[in-house]
């Protein structure tokens, strides 16, 4: 009984305090770490990620610096030296028309860049919206929306891109929407259910015992929590985008000649496999890096941002 | 009756679900004063959160809506309210604090910056200001090196801390209601004792009412004033907390009352009231206490008892009072 009593004056002492000499908070002291900032200090932990950086990096600067690095124009053709081998002059060679190789994949990772960027924020932000209305109004909303995900998912994807090109006619503006049209209900569907498991939170509760809008809080509670997963997706989106990019561009239904576009330098390269290998090596290696690096990115963001796979 | 702050009236949620209409809450109504502290007391199931969150105008519809009843807050029925009104009463002049402290504070702010939402909702001040105001709620709710603790995470707090920083959001606007559903259920014993003392202060202090939803008659024994206990749905007794907790009339708050440890008794094995929580359905007749009542008779499972009065505030839903209301009944409480 003693024991209790005490505690008792112990916690009284304790809450009536308004600390008015409460030990001033010292640098020694544990610092305050936002989540973010947690989660990007995994990030730079993790070797394989940071080569996925290092590609992307590589492949941004190729792109950007493209017309210094180069004496020769993307579209310059000198049928003379048509298939030439790798050499000091030509890098790495040159295609079935003398265009310099290496100067086409320079230029080329613009195309692809820029490909992956605006079709998978395009994808996003569609996705997102769509994912958050349906997930957060549920009822008939979600009903509808998820069954139009459902639908455009029981296209293959690419036989999906051809049908749209089809309808829009091939170019690589129509193949970049093709692309983000694929790619919504990919970014919907996982919104969705990420904010389904949210809106049960209590803090959302919180949030609404608090008198916040319905508006306020998907902007301040749920979109904030929802994009670890977006952020991870897109990463890995990035990557199929500029891989589905490049089947089309094999197709000829993306980007047009003579326009440096990977996939279209591999569908030229096919008929000289046995005369200039380079000609289909080098694209097939860009593309496949390029893929590599995001992908790269994209799990270690998984590994950095999801708290169930830190040990 | 002029000092009653908020007055339930007949109030029925009923949640519309695929197996039918549940009634969740059937037919509850009791009054909190201004200042008072007021709890409601029931097991698990028995329509307690379910009151509070129609208070707050927060079931979840569908499949939940409050069918009938008046819920009068300072004179007004809220349970007709616009979604816009409710807005401004919310966290304002009601506010709510609950069960789990450890995910009701959003992991990607501070601590400093949900408090300060909270403010901002409701006040016109600018961000400084609600920072300090912010940091002076901490100080309130007894939180050590406030200053510091304003810019943390919620995962760098305890559960006894956080459910502190919830007190203070819920505070930020001085409410005249604070409505704490199961505000110390999953902390621990010590840290229970401090809430409940943080609590009662602000009861003092601020003189805000506080509705106190539990299930442990030990909180209620520490800070209520009055008490409501809760059976399937239905108010089952009221009075104040004294006579609740020494002369229980309701077999079943007998029941709740017989559950509790006692220091004094050596007896190894706790007593339980036999069987469950009834599920609760549309269209049952007869006392929902009935099957698990020992002194249950044919009566019990024909006709539904009523609320009685048997004294100043004091009420209890049982036959056994019926004949004698106002006296004691002594085959009731030799068992008690």
């Amino acid at each position: 009984m003693v024991n209790v009593e005490n505690k008792k004056q112990f916690s009284n002492k304790k809450l009536t305090n308004p600390s008015p000499n409460s030990p001033k908070p010292n640098s020694e002291e544990v610092k305050a770490i936002s989540p973010w900032r947690d989660a990007m200090r995994q990030l730079r932990k993790n070797h394989f990620a940071l080569a996925g950086f290092v590609i992307i990096v590589f492949f941004i600067l190729l792109g950007l610096v493209a017309p210094l690095l180069t004496p020769f124009a993307f579209d310059e053709q000198d049928i003379i030296n048509r298939l030439q081998p790798p050499s000091a002059e030509h890098w790495l060679g040159t295609d079935h028309l003398g265009r310099d190789i290496f100067t086409r994949i320079a230029y080329g990772a613009r195309i692809s860049l820029q490909v992956g960027f605006f079709a998978v924020t395009g994808a996003l932000v569609v996705g997102s919206i769509l994912g958050i209305v349906a997930g957060y109004f549920g009822r008939w909303i979600d009903m509808l929306i998820s069954r139009i995900f459902d639908i455009l998912l029981a296209f293959p994807s690419i036989l999906l891109a051809i049908a749209v090109v089809a309808i829009l006619g091939a170019s690589l503006e129509n193949a970049l929407i093709a692309i983000a049209i694929i790619n919504i209900p990919i970014f919907g569907r996982l919104v969705r259910s990420k904010v389904i498991s949210l809106r049960e939170e209590e803090y959302i509760m919180a949030a609404k015992a608090q008198g916040m809008k319905n508006g306020r809080i998907i902007l301040h509670h749920i979109l904030p929590n929802s994009t670890a997963p977006i952020i991870v997706q897109a990463t890995l989106g990035f990557g199929t985008a500029i891989l589905e990019a490049a089947a089309l561009g094999f197709l000829g239904l993306g980007a047009q000649p003579p326009d440096p576009e990977w996939g279209k330098m591999l569908a030229d390269a096919r008929d000289f496999i046995q005369l200039a290998p380079w000609t289909l090596i080098v694209p097939g290696v860009a593309i496949m890096l390029v893929v590599l690096g995001f992908n790269l990115i994209g799990d270690g963001l998984r590994d950095a941002l999801d708290p169930k796979m830190k040990n | 009756m002029s000092d009653v702050l908020l007055e339930l009236n007949n109030l029925h949620t009923h949640f519309f679900t695929d197996d039918g209409e549940i009634p969740a809450v059937d037919g509850v109504s009791f009054h909190v004063r201004k200042g008072e502290v007021v709890g409601i007391v029931g097991e698990s199931g028995c329509g307690k959160s379910v009151t509070s969150l129609s208070i707050m105008q927060l079931i979840p519809s569908p499949p939940g809506k409050i069918v009938d009843g008046e819920i009068n807050f300072k004179g007004e029925n809220i349970a007709k309210a616009s979604k816009k009104q409710m807005r401004k009463i919310r966290g304002n002049e009601i506010a709510m604090i609950f069960q789990e402290p450890m995910t009701s504070l959003n992991p990607l702010y501070s601590i400093g910056n949900q408090i300060g939402e909270a403010i901002l909702l409701h006040e016109k001040v600018n961000k400084k200001e609600a920072r300090q105001k912010s940091i002076n709620l901490l100080k309130l709710v007894g939180i050590p090196r406030a200053e510091a603790v304003v810019d943390e995470y919620p995962h760098q707090l305890s559960g006894g801390m956080r459910q502190r920083v919830m007190i203070a959001m819920a505070m930020a606007c001085d409410p005249e209601l604070l409505i704490a559903d199961e505000p110390t259920t999953a902390l621990d014993v010590t840290i229970q004792a401090q809430i409940l003392d943080l609590m009662r202060n602000l009861n003092k202090e601020k003189e805000t009412a506080i509705l106190l939803i539990t299930h442990d008659l030990g909180v209620v024994a520490e800070i209520c004033e009055r008490v409501v206990v809760m059976y399937a749905g239905k108010v089952v007794e009221e009075g104040t907390a004294k006579e609740i907790l020494k002369d229980p009339k309701h077999p079943y708050t007998q029941g709740l009352i017989r559950s509790l440890p006692k220091i004094h008794e050596k007896e190894q094995k706790l007593y339980s009231i036999p069987g469950t929580v009834p599920k609760p359905g549309k269209g049952k007749i007869g006392c929902r206490f009935a099957p698990r009542c020992e002194y249950a008779f044919d009566r019990c499972f024909q006709e539904d008892p009523k609320l009685l009065s048997i004294g100043n505030e004091r009420y209890t839903r049982c036959f056994l009072y019926e004949e004698n209301v106002g006296s004691e009944n002594d085959h009731a409480k030799s068992n008690s």
